[in-house]
């Protein structure tokens, strides 16, 4: 194949006033054309033609690189009164340069897009904030009436929702709780039974291990867990759903998406919580012990010591903030799925913010449990 | 095909739409007389389907107000609004089936919801309004399973499932083949002669526009509110207005002029 002149772009001065462009060679995108930065001095300065023409014999090939430079310069031509010869141009140019003009371009489209300085984002942001809190107790209020509505046993939704959702939050979620609960259990007694062996008391790892996984590990891994696997998915769902107009289709069949989408999964979190909570506790003690094992403490002695350490107010304790922990999730993520954007993006970004709100909302719950039940001395 | 004594169904009054401070349309006025296809038509992204959502309650007027059989729908309290609304089927642009339910599922639920039937006789009418959009035998199959055609189908399938008053429909042909398009069409006209339904269709498809509409609003996206109102046969040959008439004869310029393709520079 014979190599083709590369594109070649020149001026000459017809007269005084007009400017000739000439159009030579194979303009290509591939072969590094020439842009319009190299036709806007000849037009910038003192001498500005009134009127600009072209010569394009010599123009072998053209394709977007040449259309879409004379597009721009039309454009420019327009807006500074310099007429615009396009009869010069070859048949093809002529009707595709058309075409791009045939729809007038859009002007209030660029007003919509307007500078950001620091006083716009910082109004913006407090703007945004309002709506947050706006957004948050509107839910809230919804969710209690649907709370309502259903204590009247009028709230819409399928039962079988609220079991498949059960046994994907709950039975689903059996393996991972069990690791990481038996990791946590290890961990402690680990760095339990190296700190307390210096003293001999290597026995009291088990209470060690008992309480921490009953006031706080127990609950508090079961919530982190559940945040990553089920606040995410529940806000992934939801998102999903509202860019599929599921949302709208509920709301226009007279289902309250708050009934049939959120209560079912608060319900279901609301319950497998405190079940999971307990799962790990045990799973979680069982860790310690085989650690303990390697310690010299028979199983027996583990065990007896584990139940002495417990009492029912740990327990407790640790199985009432697991309800908490899961009214938490669930709103975090039913809320970020209600508020989700409608594209696959937005889905995206909320099931990653809910995870954040999710474990935030845990830990900082968790520490105000810590302080109140320091103050009271439970 | 006109009613010689109309009786107005959906009545449109002053109504402005708004998403915050920009304006999408404004003064919007017509009737839907009982048992009208009426058509929502204009060029891509002038509002037509926000005008439906405005209708289903969807989305609440920035000004103005629309009535059904003479009652407020906008200032309806939420129980005469929910009893207004289950006259109502609506068909979504992409279908939106609830994709956690199997076609059936998707059909039988308003239906279970709203009426007392044993679940055998909802199954049966399920199946049946499946049939009817020629879905017979994807009963168990879950939307994500079947074609984007077929889930419009099984959309309009489901908005039908209550026998509604008022049948929504937002681009019901647009992606269907030549030939279930014009099944479609026989099918809307089917169930407003049947069913005594008025059916209001969102669609700029001009084949199916002609074959079933016999009253039309025409929203122009340059003046920012209604262009015209009628049947759209006539408004082709005989509308003032230029952009509707090259809107209705597909740009050529057989009834209308300027042609848009020649510009002057």
């Amino acid at each position: 194949m014979p190599s083709s002149p590369s594109p070649l772009l020149a001026s000459s001065w017809r007269d005084d006033e007009t400017l000739a462009l000439i159009l030579r060679g194979c303009w290509s995108l591939r072969h590094d054309p020439p842009g319009f930065e190299d036709v806007a001095p000849q037009l910038a300065n003192g001498s500005r033609p009134a009127r600009i023409t072209f010569e394009t014999t010599g123009l072998d090939q053209f394709d977007s690189s040449l259309v879409s430079l004379l597009l721009h310069l039309h454009r420019y031509c327009a807006e500074h009164d310099i007429s615009f010869d396009r009869d010069a141009l070859p048949e093809d140019v002529r009707e595709l340069l058309a075409m791009a003009l045939a729809v007038p371009e859009k002007r209030d489209t660029h007003t919509m897009s307007r500078e950001r300085d620091f006083f716009y984002s910082v109004g913006q942001a407090s703007l945004d904030l309002i709506d947050e809190f706006h957004d948050l107790f509107q839910f809230l209020g919804e969710c209690l009436f649907s709370f309502g509505r259903l204590l009247r046993g009028r709230a819409r939704f399928r039962r079988r929702d609220l079991w498949v959702i059960m046994q994907e939050c709950g039975a689903e979620a059996l393996p991972i709780v069990t690791l990481i609960s038996v990791l946590v259990g290890m961990i402690f007694a680990f760095v339990g039974a190296y700190q307390m062996a210096d003293f001999g008391a290597t026995i009291y790892v088990a209470n060690l291990v008992a309480i921490a996984m009953a006031r706080e590990m127990g609950a508090l891994m079961t919530g982190i867990i559940m945040s990553g696997r089920t606040g995410a998915a529940f806000a992934a769902q939801i998102g999903s759903m509202k860019v599929n107009e599921e949302i709208d289709a509920l709301k226009t069949f007279g289902f309250p998406p708050i009934d049939f989408l959120v209560l079912p999964r608060m319900l279901a979190l609301v319950v497998m919580m405190p079940l999971l909570t307990v799962y790990a506790n045990v799973v979680g003690m069982t860790g310690g012990m085989l650690v303990c094992l390697g310690f010299n403490i028979s199983t027996k002695q583990y065990l007896s010591q584990t139940l002495e350490a417990l009492d029912f107010q740990s327990l407790a304790l640790g199985i009432g903030k697991s309800v908490l922990f899961g009214i938490l999730i669930a709103g975090a993520g039913c809320l970020r799925g209600m508020q989700s954007g409608s594209s696959a993006s937005a889905v995206g970004t909320a099931a990653t913010s809910a995870v954040v709100v999710s474990i935030t909302a845990i830990i900082v719950a968790d520490s105000v449990f810590a302080i109140i039940t320091t103050l009271l001395g439970i | 095909m006109s009613d010689p004594h109309p009786e107005p169904h959906i009545e449109v009054r002053n109504l402005t739409m708004a998403y915050g401070s920009f304006v999408l349309m404004r003064d919007l006025e017509f009737t839907v007389n009982r048992r009208d296809v009426f058509v929502i038509m204009g060029g891509s992204g002038c509002g037509k389907s926000t005008l439906m959502r405005h209708l289903i309650g969807l989305k609440e007027p920035a000004a103005g107000e629309i009535f059904y059989d003479g009652r407020s729908f906008t200032r309806a309290d939420s129980g005469l609004r929910e009893e207004m609304l289950r006259r109502f089927g609506v068909m979504y642009q992409s279908g939106a089936l609830w994709s956690s339910l199997t076609l059936a599922e998707n059909v039988s639920l308003p239906i279970e919801q709203y009426t007392r039937l044993d679940r055998a006789r909802v199954r049966e009418i399920a199946t049946y309004k499946l049939s009817l959009v020629g879905l017979g035998g994807f009963e168990d199959f879950h939307p994500s399973e079947i074609s984007g055609g077929m889930r419009k189908r099984a959309g309009i399938a489901r908005a039908m499932a209550l026998d509604p008053e008022v049948l929504f429909l937002d681009e019901p042909s647009a992606g269907l083949d030549p030939l279930s398009a014009r099944r479609l069409d026989d099918l809307i006209l089917h169930l407003r002669d049947s069913l005594g339904s008025t059916v209001v269709i969102v669609t700029h498809e001009l084949a199916s526009i002609f074959a079933v509409a016999n009253n039309s609003v025409f929203l122009d996206v340059e003046t920012r509110t209604q262009g015209a109102v009628g049947n759209p046969k006539h408004l082709r040959d005989h509308c003032q207005n230029d952009r509707i008439r090259l809107f209705l004869n597909r740009g050529s310029s057989d009834h209308a002029n300027p042609d848009p393709h020649s510009v002057s520079s």
